[in-house]
């Protein structure tokens, strides 16, 4: 067939992977009926775990806002937040993970404090962090803390040498900077 | 005026333009029912299973464009939906399912007839309403059929506890406008960006050998014009997948007919070797991208979709253009009027059509016919010729499918009607007859399979009941055909459960459901019983046809493979120096 030339080496079309890491996404929504599950449902049918999810209302009447933190690569992540604007009932969704943003999350963690010494310790930490005891028995202290992951995960680390008894975590919510700092300056 | 939620229910389907529902009562969705009785207004198919229901209301919808309604009770009922619901939502089919839902106050008690069917759908539907004031009826049916027609169609599920449809109201119903207002999230964007309409006419006036892509999203959108006029001012050939089949006449020298698994050579060479990739209401799909890293390796990619979550999801593409398929090709064409915009490469574009001539030469679709046995290819020829390329063509899902595909020629939009996405097994037949429902005016032939005809055929008697004269070709090879050809060529022939040579007499069956029955045997007999079957028109006709029972369909590229790994006729590969060209 001399009509046809033959190429040695034929180029491939790439095929683009993304990283794998933590994002934290935005939903607005309509306040309806369903529309938790509807979004769970999506994530989970990526095969995703959600790490944290915090949702409220907002200062308009029905209208509430979720955070939504997920672990995941970034090219589905990217579908999962297209498939998250296609929803009837989302009003609009941002993936915050590389826009300057702020980032909160409150804990409550009860802490065994059965000695005197034990309670001095885990109040002077709490105050460190600028926290504060919120309750006490004879034999616990518990403690609020709000900060970011990194504050959040510290006074951990320091309060489970005294043995944590219970916690609880709101899970993050995080909001757009305006004049999109580069810099994270604490409270 | 007051009155029950169900009269609300039926007034506002009216209102929408609702002609004809299918679908199949039940203790929970009654008092809907009632209100059809009493109100009127709205035809009702009955259909003999709830699958057939949502499968009619999806072939109404794929022949006509409009919305495709099945109406069904609680729990079984609604299960038995699942399958159109989801067959809708992988094809996008606009489509509203009613379903009858145990009263609120029993909800979640396993009350009798109980499913969560909103929960068992979240995932398959575009969206879905579970009513819970009987004031809201009119706002959510308005904002389903709104919400199923617009955008990317889809279905959307509408379920009605049986207390809401009792209670009494005197709402009245919305305009279109009012009902859709509080929709505030859900605004389709349909004009796409002027800045990438320009970068895509550049690139289009630029390429060397481009080709046009077609899926469904075409037909949906009624581009038809706009991608006959784009294909021939700027000479570009033209691929469409099956759901994209009608949008581009495939008798038109231009068109390349269909791409992918089963495409042809020359649709898949051409892909193969094109410097653009005009993707045109399409989204990339394993059955026509095969290994993705082979897919159109040299080309640019511009693809103009509705639904942005559709664009860069398999493939990344160069020029992503979000709107709505013809208004953006009417903007493409305008802007390269408006420029006097012209081929800038005159000389290889038509040099590109003239290779692609050859490659039709070469590898034409074809196949070996015999006087002994019935081919089923020629069967689908026959009809071709006895129905002159005019009629709509429904199909189930297997080997008689992609033989339709390729051997039907179908020049107008919403020709060929079939399950592309889910491959529902069982589609054909009752989406032949809502299909026939939607277009009186045109002949309707199913072909099926015997494996795909068996999971439907209860509605032969749906098609008896309301005289819809149907034809139904069987192409019976006592097999699951398909999956016996993969057992074939990957298995080693090892043929687990795939004969199905113990079947009813079909002709005996047709005439005991009160249609007619014909069988052929020889290929001599095939042409008599299609004449004879387009003369019957007061009720449905079932055309047995034996056919080669291991007769294969190629071309074919092997799952997850490149096109260059195509195998051709006989099992054969193609000459591999026809396949490429110069970059």
């Amino acid at each position: 067939m001399s009509e046809f030339t033959v190429i040695e080496t034929r180029k491939l079309r790439e095929v683009r992977k993304g990283a794998t890491r933590k994002h934290i996404i935005n939903v607005t929504v309509r306040n309806e009926f369903g529309v938790l599950a509807r979004i769970a449902t999506l994530i989970a049918g990526k095969g995703y775990n959600i790490e944290s999810l915090s949702v409220g209302e907002t200062h308009e009447k029905g209208i509430s806002r979720m955070t939504i933190e997920i672990i995941g690569d970034d090219i589905v992540i990217d579908q999962v937040v297209k498939q998250l604007r296609k929803l009837i009932d989302t009003i609009k969704v941002r993936d915050l993970t590389d826009i300057p943003h702020v980032e909160r999350e409150l804990v409550l963690i009860k802490v065994h404090t059965p000695t005197a010494r034990a309670r001095d310790e885990v109040l002077r930490i709490t105050e460190i962090f600028r926290g504060k005891v919120v309750d006490v028995s004879q034999e616990t202290y518990t403690v609020e803390v709000t900060g970011d992951e990194d504050k959040i995960r510290a006074i951990v680390e320091l309060l489970k040498p005294f043995g944590i008894k219970e916690m609880a975590r709101t899970g993050k919510i995080a909001m757009k900077r305006e004049l999109g700092w580069e810099e994270n300056p604490q409270d | 005026m007051s009155r029950k939620g169900a009269d609300i229910v039926i007034e506002t389907l009216i209102e929408e333009g609702v002609e004809y529902i299918f679908g199949l009562p039940g203790g929970a969705i009654m008092e809907v029912y009632d209100a059809l009785y009493r109100v009127g207004g709205i035809k009702h198919i009955l259909a003999r299973h709830e699958q057939g229901a949502g499968h009619m209301a999806e072939g109404y919808a794929k022949a006509t464009g409009k919305v495709g309604v099945a109406m069904v009770t609680s729990g079984p009922g609604a299960t038995n939906l699942v399958t159109p619901i989801a067959d809708a939502y992988m094809d996008s089919v606009p489509t509203v399912f009613i379903t009858g839902q145990v009263p609120l106050h029993l909800i979640g008690n396993d009350a009798f007839q109980e499913v969560d069917i909103i929960g068992i759908t979240r995932p398959i539907t575009k969206h879905s309403f579970l009513v819970k004031r009987v004031e809201d009826l009119p706002y959510v049916i308005r904002q389903a059929f709104h919400i199923a027609r617009t955008g990317r169609p889809g279905p959307v599920v509408i379920d009605l506890p049986k207390d809401i449809t009792q209670q009494l109201s005197d709402v009245s119903i919305p305009s279109k406008e009012e009902a859709i207002s509080s929709l505030i999230g859900y605004k389709p964007h349909l004009t796409g960006n002027p800045q990438q309409i320009k970068k895509a006419v550049k690139l289009i006036t630029e390429a060397k050998k481009p080709v046009l892509y077609v899926g469904g999203g075409a037909v949906n959108a009624e581009a038809q014009d706009e991608l006959l006029e784009l294909a021939e001012l700027m000479r570009i050939p033209v691929t469409t997948t099956t759901q994209g089949k009608g949008a581009f006449p495939e008798d038109h020298p231009l068109s390349l007919r269909m791409l992918g698994m089963h495409g042809t050579y020359y649709a898949n060479m051409a892909v193969y070797n094109c410097d653009l990739l005009i993707a045109v209401g399409a989204r990339f799909d394993d059955r026509v991208t095969g290994k993705v890293e082979e897919f159109a390796p040299n080309a640019k990619i511009i693809h103009i979709d509705i639904d942005p979550a559709s664009i860069s999801k398999n493939i990344i593409v160069d020029v992503p253009i979000v709107g709505d398929v013809k208004i953006v090709l009417n903007k493409i064409l305008e802007e390269i009027k408006k420029k006097g915009a012209k081929i800038l490469h005159e000389r290889e574009r038509e040099e590109w059509l003239e290779q692609i001539n050859k490659w039709k030469k070469m590898y034409p679709l074809t196949y070996k016919n015999s006087d002994k046995v019935i081919k089923p290819q020629y069967v689908i020829e026959q009809i071709y010729e006895v129905t002159r390329g005019e009629a709509i063509l429904s199909a189930g899902v297997g080997q008689h499918q992609m033989w339709t595909a390729m051997f039907y020629k179908f020049s107008f939009p919403r020709q060929f009607i079939n399950s592309g996405g889910l491959g529902t097994m069982g589609f054909g037949l009752p989406a032949g007859i809502g299909a026939k429902v939607g277009r009186p005016d045109i002949p309707v032939f199913v072909v099926d399979g015997d494996g795909s005809f068996m999971m439907t055929m209860q509605e032969v008697v749906t098609a008896v009941h309301y005289k819809i004269p149907v034809k139904v070709a069987i192409i019976n090879n006592g097999y699951l055909g398909m999956v016996r050809q993969w057992q074939e060529l990957f298995y080693e022939k090892r043929y687990s459960e795939v004969d199905l040579s113990i079947q009813p007499d079909f002709v005996k069956l047709a005439e005991a459901c009160g249609a007619v029955g014909f069988r052929a045997e020889k290929p001599s007999e095939v042409r008599e019983i299609l004449e004879e079957a387009m003369r019957i028109e007061d009720r449905p006709v079932i055309m047995d046809f034996h056919v080669d029972r291991e007769e294969n369909v190629f071309p074919m590229v092997p799952a997850g493979k490149s096109y260059k790994d195509m195998i051709l006729e006989d099992g054969k590969s193609p000459d591999v120096e026809t396949m490429y060209l110069v970059g």
